[in-house]
């Protein structure tokens, strides 16, 4: 068995809500235990509809919210950012990639800066180096050096996605949150960056948290996927369990859900049609 | 007659770098009763088209066409008062972003009462009823209360709702929608486009679906057009088109999505326009 990156024990992650002049506090159970393992090189998604609080999870396993209750270990190391303080070497383990390319960028940095902040704040590499890495960087995402120099406002979505990629790649980590990475993009751009996920994923043997509600990209990425519904893991397994024989009621209403493109599907929907 | 005929429509838009054309000479033509599904990649001009035919393009834009007819008006010469009659009363749209396309400042119900105040005539209590019974049609639980909400606070998949109710209000002929399930989940897109389909065939409307996801197209479409930088690339029935697409472009389409992925790799659109270059490079 190889050797496990992340794994997580009954996390739970509770939030606070209202509780004014007269107002009753109230409490949200956004994520309602959870446990998992995920090994070294293998893909994980996350798979569930708005408010169910697979982006909370992604946050906790970047250390971005800290978890209520329960463990989450990194690397076989406990950690849990209410109490330690978070050093530079567990953030260089891990990285997010948010979903929407046009937000996560600052409108007034230029790329070559994107890129060599991250190096900047957790690193001591001199500021020749960190141009040389951000310039090699931008060339393994598909982009080019003649970039460097350029702000986002410049690049279509597929490109800044590809930016995204390439800052959270810069400190060489070992885990990668991606939180709807290609849900904002276009068909085919989002195939070409399903793709380069894939090529960077061999070249640098990266573990990926998937975190998506379509489920067609899910089958074609993920190694294992855990379907989340109100805070709770409805179905958690290999994909070929998950797609092949769903337990769960909600499972089944996302599989039923999703939209079908072949044309068996298309001819019982315009016979139906007919029929009506 | 077809409901909506467009001859050779050009849209172009001037720029600092001169006339960018955003479409290119499309004809296009949708009947009553019918769907039709206008795919692309961003940028192809699917949307500019039919803002075009909406009239609601900016000033920088030079709309020319052969001949556009809408239910027997034709949308080139008519006035601005003319257009503002037959849109939102004859033909309605409904855009992608929900929550960006309903006005924060209003009450849902006040945004729904102020179509049928204007295209209707009708009175206040009229309205009131007429609201209550669209919010019921799109499936909107206890309609009474939600006319008082605002759009903050109502969730994506209700404000879409309160869209197509808007849209729906006075009976269209046609109904366009843009992009209307881009910004939601799965399952909500199923029931949005589920709701779409039985209100076109309830009312006997045409609808034009915007999309780039062909999924939709195939969950919904009876006719499709592919569309690329602003020119038609195949017009076929939805059948026909995902059985057996002419088109280079629209296999390409095709083979992109994840589900019909051979192997390892995603082909993607950029190898067909790779690969149609070095094909014309071949060529004499």
């Amino acid at each position: 068995m190889s050797e496990v990156v992340l794994e997580g024990r009954n996390i739970v992650r509770d939030y606070h809500v209202g509780g004014g002049l007269f107002g009753k506090q109230k409490t949200v159970h956004a994520v309602k235990g959870v446990s998992f393992t995920l090994e070294k090189g293998k893909t994980l998604a996350i798979v569930g509809e708005s408010g169910c609080g697979k982006s909370t999870l992604g946050r906790i396993l970047t250390l971005i919210d800290p978890q209520t209750s329960g463990e989450l270990l990194i690397d076989g190391k406990p950690i849990n950012i209410a109490k330690d303080r978070v050093t530079a070497e567990m953030r260089r383990k891990v990285q997010i990639i948010f979903q929407n390319p046009y937000g996560s960028l600052n409108p007034r940095q230029k790329i070559g800066e994107v890129l060599g902040e991250p190096l900047l704040l957790n690193t001591n590499k001199t500021a020749a180096e960190r141009r040389d890495l951000a310039m090699q960087m931008l060339v393994k995402v598909g982009l080019g050096p003649e970039h460097y120099n350029r702000y986002p406002h410049m690049f279509s979505g597929g490109q800044r996605q590809r930016i995204a990629i390439a800052r959270a790649l810069m400190l060489s980590p070992s885990l990668l949150v991606l939180d709807e990475p290609v849900s904002a993009l276009d068909l085919s751009v989002q195939a070409q960056v399903l793709n380069l996920l894939a090529d960077l994923q061999d070249e640098f043997n990266l573990t990926y948290v998937f975190i998506s509600h379509d489920l067609s990209v899910v089958r074609y990425i993920a190694d294992e996927v855990m379907v989340m519904y109100y805070g709770e893991v409805v179905e958690y397994g290999t994909r070929e369990e998950v797609f092949a024989n769903p337990q769960h009621s909600y499972t089944k209403t996302l599989f039923a859900a999703t939209p079908k493109s072949d044309v068996e599907s298309i001819r019982a929907r315009l016979a139906k049609k007919k029929a009506a | 007659m077809a409901l909506l005929e467009i001859k050779n429509l050009s849209v172009g838009f001037d720029t600092n770098a001169g006339l960018f054309m955003a479409v290119q000479g499309i004809d296009l033509s949708v009947d009553n009763r019918e769907v039709l599904a206008i795919v692309g990649e961003s940028g192809s001009g699917k949307s500019v088209a039919m803002l075009a035919v909406m009239g609601l393009l900016p000033k920088t834009a030079t709309v020319t066409a052969d001949s556009m007819t809408f239910d027997g008006h034709n949308m080139l010469t008519m006035t601005g008062k003319q257009r503002r009659e037959i849109v939102g009363r004859d033909v309605a749209m409904i855009f992608q972003e929900p929550m960006a396309s309903l006005n924060p400042c209003f009450t849902v119900g006040f945004q729904l009462e102020e179509v049928l105040r204007f295209h209707m005539k009708m009175d206040g209590p009229t309205r009131r009823k007429r609201a209550i019974e669209l919010f019921k049609q799109v499936g909107i639980p206890a309609p009474e209360e939600r006319l008082n909400s605002f759009p903050h606070q109502m969730s994506g998949g209700q404000c879409q709702r309160v869209m197509i109710a808007i849209a729906i209000a006075c009976n269209p002929k046609l109904l366009i929608a843009d992009e209307p399930t881009t910004a939601l989940d799965v399952t909500i897109q199923k029931q949005i486009l589920d709701l779409l389909v039985s209100l076109q065939v309830k009312h006997g409307m045409g609808l034009i679906m915007i999309t780039h996801d062909m999924g939709v197209v195939a969950e919904t479409a009876d006719r499709v057009i592919v569309q690329y930088k602003g020119r038609k690339m195949e017009e076929a029935d939805v059948l026909s088109l995902f059985e057996s697409p002419k088109s280079p472009y629209t296999r390409a389409l095709l083979s992109a999505l994840p589900e019909n992925a051979t192997g390892d790799r995603l082909s993607t659109v950029a190898d067909f326009m790779k690969n149609e270059a070095a094909n014309a490079g071949v060529a004499p």
